[in-house]
């Protein structure tokens, strides 16, 4: 359905005075330890290979040293590749010519700093239009475009203000208003919004999916704040001494983890609100009964403990007889079964709580087609939110 | 053993590498062969700090006075103008004006020179590196040699006067703007740099566009060192005819006249404060620069225009 923006291939970066040395003793199975201790050269990125969708925000998530910040660099080539391909729109970045790649900077990719890095002797205006200006567009063109991202970004009004009259938020805007000015199709963000606070970088975000929403780019965003990928990124590539460990969507990750060291990501950060009732329903959690329940061999059920639910043949939920008394008085005809309300698999925790709140019943959960996946019991969802919660 | 020892020290003794007398021949040579080229060469620098003597001249005392105290009014503020006034008036009135006028011009034109070759050589010496690791000894060279050895040379390739003067001041005073230019250069924030080529800079649009603005205040303070030591090394120069001030200090040190050398000396160390704190506002970050009446100004005259 959608293509592929970037591939990287096998993307290796040494740093040090002889990286060809160094990779081909990589290539004969030294370690990174091993070829630091012996050339005292540095394995940056060692054998990245990952795909971007188009549209895709794509988090690279890493602790600092994890060579994320490199990797990004390597995609526009801030940095020169030691070995290994970058294709952008299927075009080889890593065999571009100086020309060539100027051309591709200017015409389809930008970047955003951690530092925000505008020029202090630049306003607002002329630091917004700085990627125009560059690739020769005229004054008059440059200025109305660069007006028009910063309405977007809600600094109109400061576009003859220099940068350091700004504060850190305002001035991160300006950086997202000159990476958007040159209308790219890629934009790369290195841990763009981790030098503001807490709220400020929420803030910062809300804008960044704003400006997504109304012209979906590729975006590659640099981050060691699981939260922020989790909020913003449509896939989490994490990354470990050089090493992407686990590529997934925000789910997929917290869920299955690749390692320990992607598990550590979560100590401290609450998780449970990427989680959905698929991930904490229990198939087996509370008996059911499959309809027509008045049969002869469902008498040695015992449902005091739990209840159970009343299914149709068709795995659809009839409803719901808290005990063994019920059971028999609904066999009896003297008493119907108790509605049971269902919720889908993909209604996230938080919603979940609300619906369980208002009832002291397990909850039946149905998949799209109103089939029976499992229940819902309050005991096993406080333990998946005691879990997630972090903890340590 | 001891004797062939002994025997070395007697030989390292006896044979002085004769570098006095490589460089006396290598100047003589050059003197003889190439006296036409030192000639036009001279008559160059002799013609261009002349015009800008005379233009330094060609204003009315007042008008001189008038410049320097609105450039400290804009620059620094009201107290600063007050004192270039007063130290202004006071050199008027010692009578060392001319004098301060042949000194200021020499120091301009050295300044002009240095910077002339200082700033595009730091900018080569920053991208580099082969460039500055030959550029440093030669800088050092410069700095450090004294000052007197090389008016020497400089007064036998183009006679006394004006000329071998600001020679030998462009060698002494060119060393910082190399320095600083190529320091600034080089300390530009690794981040705004890579958001330039990010953008697509091409290698001359990063130098213009991104490098020497972001490294002005350094190229700025580098420019002030240059006017200061200029303007020592012009005083200094007049044991070769440069004129100026000088004239007056080597004169009160040859007749002993302490007066004659207080009231010279004075004049050339108040120049030098009015030199170094206008030139220095122009090195301040914009984000640290005080707000000065100039300034005060400008800003209510456009809250007045909206």
């Amino acid at each position: 359905m959608s293509t592929d923006k970037i591939v990287v291939e096998n993307l290796y970066k040494i740093f040090g005075s002889n990286p060809q040395q160094a990779f081909d003793l990589l290539k004969k199975g030294y370690t990174k330890d091993d070829i630091l201790r012996e050339t005292g050269q540095v394995l940056g990125v060692d054998n990245v290979s990952f795909s971007v969708k188009e549209g895709e925000i794509f988090v690279l998530m890493g602790l600092s040293g994890s060579g994320k910040s490199t990797l990004i660099r390597l995609i526009n080539r801030l940095i020169e590749p030691t070995a290994g391909n970058v294709f952008v729109d299927g075009q080889n970045v890593s065999a571009m010519t100086r020309a060539q790649l100027t051309e591709l900077r200017r015409r389809d990719m930008s970047m955003v700093f951690q530092s925000f890095a505008l020029m202090p002797h630049r306003t607002v205006l002329e630091n917004t239009s700085f990627g125009l200006e560059v690739a020769g567009v005229a004054k008059k063109e440059r200025e109305r475009r660069a007006m028009e991202t910063l309405e977007q970004v809600g600094l109109a009004a400061f576009a003859h203000k220099r940068p350091y009259e700004l504060s850190g938020g305002m001035q991160q805007r300006v950086g997202l208003a000159r990476a958007f000015t040159v209308d790219p199709s890629l934009i790369l963000m290195d841990e763009a919004f981790s030098a503001l606070d807490p709220l400020k970088r929420r803030e910062m975000q809300d804008v960044l999916l704003d400006l997504q929403r109304e012209q979906r780019r590729t975006i590659i965003f640099v981050s060691h704040d699981l939260e922020e990928a989790l909020r913003i990124g449509s896939r989490i590539a994490v990354m470990k001494g050089g090493v992407v460990v686990q590529v997934g969507t925000a789910r997929e990750v917290i869920n299955h983890p690749a390692d320990d060291y992607v598990r550590a990501f979560f100590n401290g950060v609450d998780t449970s609100r990427y989680l959905t009732a698929a991930d904490i329903l229990e198939p087996d959690g509370v008996p059911v009964i499959t309809y027509p329940y008045l049969s002869e061999k469902l008498e040695n059920i015992d449902i005091d403990e739990q209840g159970a639910f009343l299914l149709n043949e068709d795995k659809r939920v009839h409803g719901f007889v808290s005990n063994n008394h019920e059971l028999a008085r609904c066999k009896t005809g003297a008493a119907k079964p108790l509605a049971a309300p269902t919720v889908p698999t993909d209604m996230p925790l938080n919603e979940l709580m609300d619906v369980l709140m208002q009832s002291h019943r397990p909850l039946p959960v149905v998949n799209e087609h109103g089939m029976y996946c499992g229940a819902l019991c309050h005991t096993t969802v406080l333990k998946t939110i005691a879990a997630n919660r972090g903890g340590a | 053993m001891s004797g062939q020892i002994a025997e070395l020290v007697t030989w390292w003794g006896s044979h002085k590498l004769p570098l006095g007398h490589w460089v006396d021949t290598g100047v003589n040579y050059m003197l003889d062969k190439h006296g036409d080229i030192f000639n036009s060469f001279g008559f160059m620098i002799h013609w261009f700090s002349g015009e800008i003597e005379n233009g330094l001249k060609f204003l009315p005392v007042w008008l001189l006075i008038a410049i320097f105290v609105i450039l400290g009014l804009w620059r620094v503020g009201l107290r600063f103008a007050v004192f270039t006034l007063l130290s202004l008036l006071l050199i008027d009135n010692t009578h060392f004006w001319d004098q301060t006028v042949v000194t200021l011009g020499l120091t301009f034109s050295s300044t002009l020179i240095s910077l002339l070759f200082g700033i595009p050589i730091g900018i080569w010496a920053a991208r580099n590196k082969t460039t500055a690791a030959i550029v440093r000894p030669i800088l050092d060279f410069m700095q450090t040699m004294p000052a007197f050895v090389y008016l020497i040379p400089a007064a036998m390739f183009f006679g006394l006067g004006r000329v071998p003067g600001i020679l030998a001041t462009v060698v002494f005073a060119m060393p910082p703007a190399v320095r600083l230019t190529s320091l600034g250069i080089r300390q530009v924030n690794n981040e705004i740099v890579e958001a330039g080529q990010a953008f697509g800079c091409r290698s001359t649009q990063l130098l213009f566009k991104v490098q020497i603005p972001n490294a002005m205040p350094s190229i700025m303070a580098g420019i002030n060192q240059t006017i200061m030591m200029a303007l020592s090394m012009v005083i200094i120069a007049s044991m070769v005819g440069a004129g100026g001030l000088g004239n007056d200090v080597l004169a009160s040190i040859q007749r002993l006249d302490i007066g004659l050398g207080m009231e010279s000396g004075l004049a050339v160390v108040l120049i030098a404060i009015i030199l170094d704190r206008i030139t220095e506002s122009f090195g301040i970050d914009p984000q640290q620069s005080r707000v000065t009446p100039f300034a005060r100004l400008k800003n209510r005259l456009k809250g007045v225009t909206g």
